[in-house]
C-alpha cells in the first residue's frame, strides 16, 4: 500500500523527467504523415473501386445486367449494337486455358527438379535465368507471338489466322512459367525434411519422394499458385491485344481471330470515342468485370493456402 | 490407419526396382526439359529480335522522330517519353513509398487497420495494369483535367509500382538489425530520429534495389498508357509535364501493330533498345546490392 504511494511522486533529491512537447508534436506529426502514406493503398482501391463503380453503374443505366452477362453478341462499335459480355469473357478463359496448358506442367516440373533434384549450383543459376522471363515487358511477348509463333505454327496447324488464341494463349504460357515454378519451389521447399526423410527410410526412390510425398504435402501452395498465373493470364493484355486479334467471336476454336477483355478495353482506348458515350461506358462495365474476377481469384487463392495448409511441427 | 498405411506402401513400392528408377530418370528428364524450353524460348526470342533488329539500329535510328516511312522513323520521341515519365513516377512513387514501409515496419500497432492495410497491398499487386490505366483514366485525365499527359502517366504509374516499393522497402528495413535502433534509443533519440539517422542508412542498398526494379517494371508497361490514351502520333519531345508523350513500349507496340514486314523489323529494334534498358537497369541493381551490402 505504501509503496504505490511513494512511486507516485517523484524521487527526492532527482529532477522529474520532464516531457519535451515540441519534440513529441513533431514526432506524431510525422507518425501522421508517415500513416497517411501507407493508406495510399486503399485510397488507391477505393479509387479503382468509384473509377469503375461510377462509370459502370451509368453503363449498367442503359444496358441490363441480364442482357450483358447472357446476350451472346457484342457489338458497341457496330451500328447495331449488342452488349453481351459472353464473347469476351469466353476469348479470356480460351487464350488463359491454352496459357495455363503450356505453364502449369512445365512449371511444374521445374519446380520438382529444382526443389529435389537439381544441385544448388544448378538452382543458383537456373532459377535467376527463369525469372528474366517475367521481366521481359509484354509487349514483346506480344511481338514474339504475332512474329515468330504464329508465323511457325502455320506449319503444323491448317487454318490458323494471322491473330488466334493459339500462339498467344502458348506465349503467355511461356511467360507465366516462372510465376508458377517460384510460387510451387517455395512451397515444395517448405516441406519438412523429415516427411522425405521418412519415405527414404522406408525405400522409396527420390522421385516416389518427390511426387508421392513432397508434392501432396505441397498441393495448398501449389494450388494457390495455379489460380494466382490465372488471375495473371486473365488480367494479360498486350500479348492477346497484339496476337490473339479483336474480333469478339464465341468460339472455343483456337485458330480463329477472338477478343479479350483486356483486347476490348485497348481497342477502345485506341480509337477516338468520345468520352461519355455508351460505347466508352463500356470499358468501364468490362474493366469492373475483369477487376471482380481477377480480384475474387486472388483473394481464394490467399484463403486457399491459409485454410489447406499443412502445418508441420 | 493399417490398411491406409499398406495401400500408400503398395503404391509405393512397385516390384521392379529398375521400373522405378526409369520412372524417376523420366520425371529428372522432363523437369530439365522444362527448364530447357522455357529457357529455349527465351533465347530463342532474344535471338530473333536481335536478327530482324539490328540492321536497322542506327544513331539516326534512336534520333529521329516516328515517321510514316520505316527508313526514316525513329525512337528520339519514345526515349524522351520514357526518360521523363521515369523521372516523376520515381519523385511520386520512392518518397510514398519508403513512407509507407516505414509507417508499416516501425510504428504501426498489430491491430486490424495495419492487416487490413498489408493485405490491401498485397491484393493492389494482383490487380491487372490495365485496370490502373482506367483509374488513371478517370482520376488523373479527366477529373484532374491532366489529360493525357507525362503527368497523368506518371502518377499512374507511380501507383501500380508502389506495391513492389512498399514490399522491397520493408524487407530492407526488416533486415536491419534491432541493436542498432535500441542503441539509437538508449541514446535519447526519438523514433523518427532513430529512423531517419540509423535505420534508413542501413536500409538504403535494398531501398535502392527495390526501387530500380519498380523503376524496370514501370519501363516495361504498356496497357495503362494505351488505356490513357498515349497511342498517338508524337513528333516532339515533351518539354513540361503537361505535354502529351510516348514511351518505349507504345512506340513498339504502334510499329507491331502495322502489317508490314519493315515496320516489324523496326518494333524489333526498339525491343533491343528496350531491353538493353531494362538489362543496363538490372545489372546495376544487382551491382549495388553486391557493393553496398553490409554485414553485421
Amino acid at each position: 500500500m505504501n509503496d504505490g504511494q511513494r512511486t507516485a511522486g517523484p524521487l527526492p533529491g532527482r529532477q522529474p523527467f520532464r516531457r519535451n512537447r515540441a519534440r513529441d508534436l513533431r514526432e506524431r506529426a510525422v507518425a501522421g504523415v508517415l500513416g497517411l502514406a501507407a493508406a495510399i493503398g486503399i485510397f488507391t482501391t477505393l479509387g479503382i473501386v468509384v473509377a469503375l463503380g461510377v462509370d459502370a453503374a451509368k453503363f449498367f443505366s442503359q444496358v441490363s445486367v441480364i442482357d450483358f452477362l447472357t446476350d451472346t453478341k457484342w457489338t458497341p462499335l457496330f451500328s447495331i449494337k449488342e452488349y453481351g459480355i459472353l464473347p469476351l469473357l469466353t476469348a479470356t478463359l480460351l487464350t488463359s486455358a491454352i496459357a495455363l496448358g503450356i505453364a502449369v506442367p512445365l512449371g511444374l516440373l521445374a519446380a520438382i527438379y529444382l526443389s529435389e533434384f537439381a544441385s544448388r549450383r544448378a538452382r543458383d543459376v537456373i532459377k535467376p535465368a527463369l525469372e528474366i522471363l517475367a521481366g521481359v515487358p509484354t509487349v514483346v511477348y506480344g511481338f514474339f507471338a504475332l512474329v515468330v509463333v504464329t508465323p511457325f505454327l502455320r506449319n503444323f496447324v491448317p487454318g490458323l489466322s494471322t491473330f488466334n488464341s493459339l500462339s498467344a494463349g502458348i506465349v503467355m504460357g511461356i511467360m507465366i512459367i516462372p510465376l508458377i515454378a517460384s510460387l510451387s519451389e517455395d512451397a515444395m521447399n517448405a516441406v519438412p525434411n523429415a516427411l522425405r526423410e521418412g519415405a527414404f527410410g522406408l525405400g522409396a526412390t527420390r522421385a516416389e519422394v518427390a511426387v508421392q510425398v513432397v508434392v501432396p504435402a505441397a498441393l495448398s501452395g501449389i494450388v494457390a499458385a495455379v489460380i494466382l498465373a490465372l488471375s495473371r493470364a486473365v488480367g494479360e493484355t498486350m500479348i492477346v491485344a497484339i496476337a490473339a486479334g479483336m474480333n469478339p467471336t464465341l468460339t472455343l476454336d483456337p485458330r480463329v481471330p477472338v477478343e479479350t477483355m483486356t483486347a476490348y478495353i485497348v481497342q477502345v482506348s485506341l480509337g477516338d470515342t468520345p468520352y461519355g458515350s455508351l460505347s466508352y461506358l463500356t470499358i468501364f462495365a468490362v474493366g469492373a468485370a475483369l477487376f471482380l474476377l481477377t480480384f475474387s481469384m486472388n483473394v481464394f487463392s490467399h484463403w486457399f493456402v491459409r485454410r489447406y495448409r499443412e502445418v508441420y511441427e | 490407419m493399417t490398411p491406409h498405411v499398406s495401400t500408400a506402401a503398395r503404391s509405393l513400392f512397385s516390384p521392379s526396382l529398375a521400373a522405378r528408377r526409369v520412372r524417376g530418370a523420366i520425371i529428372v528428364v522432363l523437369g530439365l526439359l522444362s527448364v530447357v524450353v522455357a529457357l529455349g524460348t527465351l533465347a530463342f526470342l532474344v535471338a530473333d529480335v536481335l536478327g530482324r533488329g539490328l540492321p536497322w539500329l542506327s544513331w539516326g535510328f534512336l534520333t529521329s522522330f516516328d515517321s510514316r516511312f520505316a527508313a526514316r522513323a525513329g525512337l528520339k520521341a519514345a526515349l524522351a517519353g520514357t526518360a521523363y515519365m521515369m523521372v516523376f513516377t520515381i519523385l511520386i512513387a520512392l518518397p510514398l513509398g519508403v513512407m509507407a514501409a516505414i509507417y508499416l515496419e516501425e510504428y504501426a500497432k498489430d491491430n486490424w487497420l495495419t492487416q487490413f492495410i498489408q493485405i490491401n497491398i498485397a491484393n493492389l499487386a494482383g490487380v491487372p495494369s490495365i485496370i490502373y490505366g482506367l483509374l488513371g483514366l478517370t482520376f488523373f485525365v479527366r477529373w484532374m483535367e491532366l489529360g493525357r499527359s507525362v503527368l497523368a502517366g506518371a502518377m499512374t504509374m507511380a501507383l501500380l509500382v508502389l506495391p513492389i516499393i512498399i514490399v522491397a522497402t520493408r524487407e530492407a528495413i526488416r533486415a536491419v538489425p534491432g541493436s542498432v535502433r535500441d542503441a539509437s534509443y538508449a541514446l535519447g533519440a526519438t523514433r523518427s530520429q532513430t529512423v531517419w539517422h540509423h535505420v534508413l542508412p542501413y536500409a538504403f542498398p535494398g531501398i535502392l534495389t527495390g526501387n530500380i526494379l519498380a523503376a524496370s517494371r514501370a519501363i516495361g508497361e504498356t496497357a495503362p498508357l494505351v488505356t490513357l490514351g498515349a497511342l498517338t502520333y508524337v513528333p516532339f519531345v515533351p518539354e513540361n509535364p503537361l505535354d502529351r508523350f510516348t514511351v518505349l513500349p507504345i512506340q513498339i507496340f504502334n510499329w507491331t501493330s502495322k502489317p508490314q514486314a519493315e515496320f516489324h523489323d523496326l518494333a524489333a529494334a526498339g525491343i533491343i533498345v528496350l531491353l538493353a534498358v531494362l538489362l543496363l537497369l538490372n545489372s546495376v541493381a544487382i551491382y549495388l546490392r553486391q557493393r553496398l551490402r553490409r554485414r553485421y
